[in-house]
């Protein structure tokens, strides 16, 4: 699992000390996308744009917060870029992706008798 | 049951089309997101990790079967099949559309249900006890003062954007089961020297970073000033609340600055210029709003009938949860029930759109229609006859809602924590989880007594970790969750803040250090009858820490 800082992106100072993605929310459904070499918002973190330097960070985060129609709420996060795969950078946004850690209520049969 | 009128019904309904119109307009690029987030905020709209979540109102924790049925409708369609129920009473769906908003309210809208002062810097929805109306000993029943409350505060216009949110609660016995201590004003409905009924009022408790129990600031209130002495504290706290800064901006803060007898004076000084206004409540008014709340017509019925004596001595497994789940009504021959929200081995507080229905079903064969939702995050049928009891539990337990831990170690308040919040730092649920676990089987639970657990993934304290007998509270160090324990915390009449055993422990630690803590109030107890709640207030923390010094 990640090591790198988890803390709210809504209580984070920008920093960029690794490889990182922007990450949104899509507007219309709320499900998580990233922003891909494209332009355009992809759900898959393999297709999103590896951001190395803080500059460069800095800008494709203004971008992407200007857009504001496709997705709302972009920060940066961190990842674990590898030479096969990107990995989501900490647990926050592993659970982002992946889902609540723990198999959910309704998994399993749905009605019940009374 | 309260039953909503006319005006109600149009107002929730005209609501729910504005709402319709904004999300439109959301969607289409008319609206951006900073002109749109309080308009979803002041409908329940939250954007969490995954997804929206709508947080759904159930006022006074007060909900009709069709109501139920209606929400596990719309978690079945609109969501993933469950929902979860929270600390204020109220009900999260964590995957709704933004699209299909519209929808759920108005679908919510046609059964009376909304989602309104669930969020945003309002008055929240006014919380108060479980049993209100068929507890023993009650002087009476809170939900109705709460529901003229909510008919007050809903959409005040002087209120609307007070400094930070706003919460209220109210209890009608001695006992108090709403935590009314640690809301920003705590409201008792006491008897006075006289005979004369009115309320005990305090002002400034609350969690969150900064926890303070809330002070008296009036010894009795008469029942005909609520509105307008309420209007006076949210005066002056509008007045004087600080919006420079957010963790600063609670009643809480305001209160300790001034001093509990200077808040209450300038209170007193702004109340004295409106006690004799509208706001002073009108008889008639008052006639008409107890008028709308139905109670059910109640059977000359016997404590304790044959039938229920007979699965008593019959069944095991039955008089087990009788003894835990099961609580005096206040009409002979019926009881309270308690269903639990907390199996083991499944998230605290959540319920399946399949459970929801069988539950409906049940309150209307069983309850008079009518179901509870109690701030620890568990369902009550509140007007089960006695005799009803055996058969009841036999479905009750079919649906995986009799688990007979209320009230123990098991029995865990947890909020969603960092597997679905935006604000969280470390988990809650698989903590809970987790600890549920180890204490699964029922006669080690009840061997241990009454133990209240409650954890929060964040500062914010949405898990009640400071007034847990045992808190434990998620907090994040260098990218790992790591947890810090309080012991000696209650949420009773005698409300108290935990105090911190040690220094915080990695998420692999907490489960075994609890069971720790719990085998050293074993060893400590002076008798079986001493729980640990007692033990703990007793002896303090100190003896408590070589559960953490084991660590480290």
């Amino acid at each position: 699992m990640g090591r790198k800082a988890m803390v709210s992106p809504l209580q984070q100072k920008i920093r960029v000390s690794g490889p990182v993605v922007v990450t949104a929310n899509r507007l219309s459904d709320g499900a998580v996308v990233y922003l891909a070499k494209s332009g355009l918002w992809t759900q898959e973190l393999g297709a999103a744009t590896v951001l190395w330097s803080a500059e460069e960070a800095q800008a494709a985060l203004k971008a992407a917060q200007s857009d504001g129609l496709e997705a709302v709420g972009a920060y940066l996060a961190p990842i674990d870029a590898s030479e096969t795969a990107a990995q989501p950078g900490n647990l926050r946004e592993f659970i982002r992706i992946g889902g609540p850690t723990f198999a959910l209520p309704s998994a399993g049969p749905q009605r019940v008798a009374a | 049951m309260y039953t909503y009128d006319e005006f109600d019904r149009t107002f929730i309904a005209e609501r729910a089309a504005q709402f319709r119109d904004q999300v439109a307009r959301r969607l289409s690029g008319e609206l951006t997101e900073d002109e749109f987030r309080p308009l979803r905020l002041m409908n329940g709209v939250y954007l969490q990790l995954h997804a929206y979540m709508l947080r759904i109102a159930i006022p006074y924790g007060t909900l009709s079967s069709g109501q139920l049925r209606k929400l596990a409708h719309v978690a079945r369609v609109f969501d993933r099949g469950y929902g979860h129920f929270t600390t204020r009473q109220n009900l999260q769906l964590n995957w709704i559309k933004l699209s299909d908003m519209p929808q759920v309210l108005e679908e919510l809208a046609g059964a009376g249900v909304h989602a309104m002062q669930t969020s945003g810097n309002c008055i929240r929805n006014i919380t108060t006890d479980q049993w209100g109306g068929v507890a023993p000993g009650e002087i009476e029943d809170p939900r109705f003062w709460a529901e003229i409350l909510r008919q007050w505060s809903t959409m005040h216009p002087e209120f609307t954007f007070l400094p930070r949110k706003f919460k209220i609660a109210i209890t009608g016995t001695p006992d108090d089961r709403a935590a009314v201590k640690v809301h920003d004003i705590g409201l008792r409905i006491i008897e006075n020297e006289q005979g004369e009924t009115g309320f005990e009022v305090s002002a400034g408790g609350g969690l969150g970073r900064s926890p303070f129990i809330a002070k008296v600031i009036r010894d009795f209130l008469p029942k005909q000033d609520l509105l307008s002495y309420l209007e006076a504290i949210l005066r002056v706290y509008n007045a004087h609340g600080r919006r420079d800064n957010i963790y600063k901006a609670r009643i809480k803060i305001l209160v300790h600055d001034l001093g509990a007898e200077r808040f209450a004076a300038e209170v007193e000084e702004e109340w004295a210029q409106i006690k004799d206004s509208y706001l002073k409540l009108d008889p008639a008014f008052v006639a008409d709003i107890r008028s709308r709340f139905v109670y059910p017509e109640y059977e000359t019925l016997e404590d304790d009938p044959a039938v229920l004596k007979t699965a008593l001595s019959a069944n095991a497994r039955f008089a087990l949860w009788h003894g835990n789940s099961t609580a005096k009504h206040k009409i002979s021959g019926y009881a309270i029930v308690t269903l639990s929200l907390k199996p083991i081995g499944k998230p605290p507080g959540d319920a399946t759109s399949g459970q929801m229905e069988a539950i409906a079903d049940l309150a209307d064969r069983y309850s008079y229609g009518e179901i509870r939702v109690g701030h620890d995050q568990n369902l009550v049928l509140p007007h089960v006859r006695q005799q009803d009891l055996p058969a009841l539990w036999k479905q009750l337990d079919a649906i995986g809602v009799a688990t007979p831990n209320a009230g123990l170690i098991t029995d865990i308040i947890s909020c969603p924590g960092l597997d679905y919040c935006s604000l969280a730092n470390a988990r809650a649920i698989p903590v809970a989880m987790e600890i549920a676990q180890r204490f699964a089987p029922i006669e080690k639970a009840q061997s241990i007594g009454p133990l209240h657990i409650n954890i929060s993934g964040c500062i914010n304290a949405c898990g009640h970790h400071h007034i847990g007998h045992i808190g434990i509270l998620g907090v994040e160090k260098n990218g790992r969750e790591f947890y810090q324990i309080t012991l000696g915390g209650k949420a009773d009449e005698d409300a108290t803040l935990g105090q911190l055993l040690g220094p915080a422990i990695p998420y692999e630690e907490v489960a075994g250090t609890i069971e720790r803590i719990v085998s050293r109030y074993l060893d400590l107890r002076l008798s079986a009858d001493e729980i640990f709640i007692g033990t703990v207030t007793r002896l303090g923390v100190t003896p408590f820490k070589e559960a953490l010094y084991a660590l480290h």
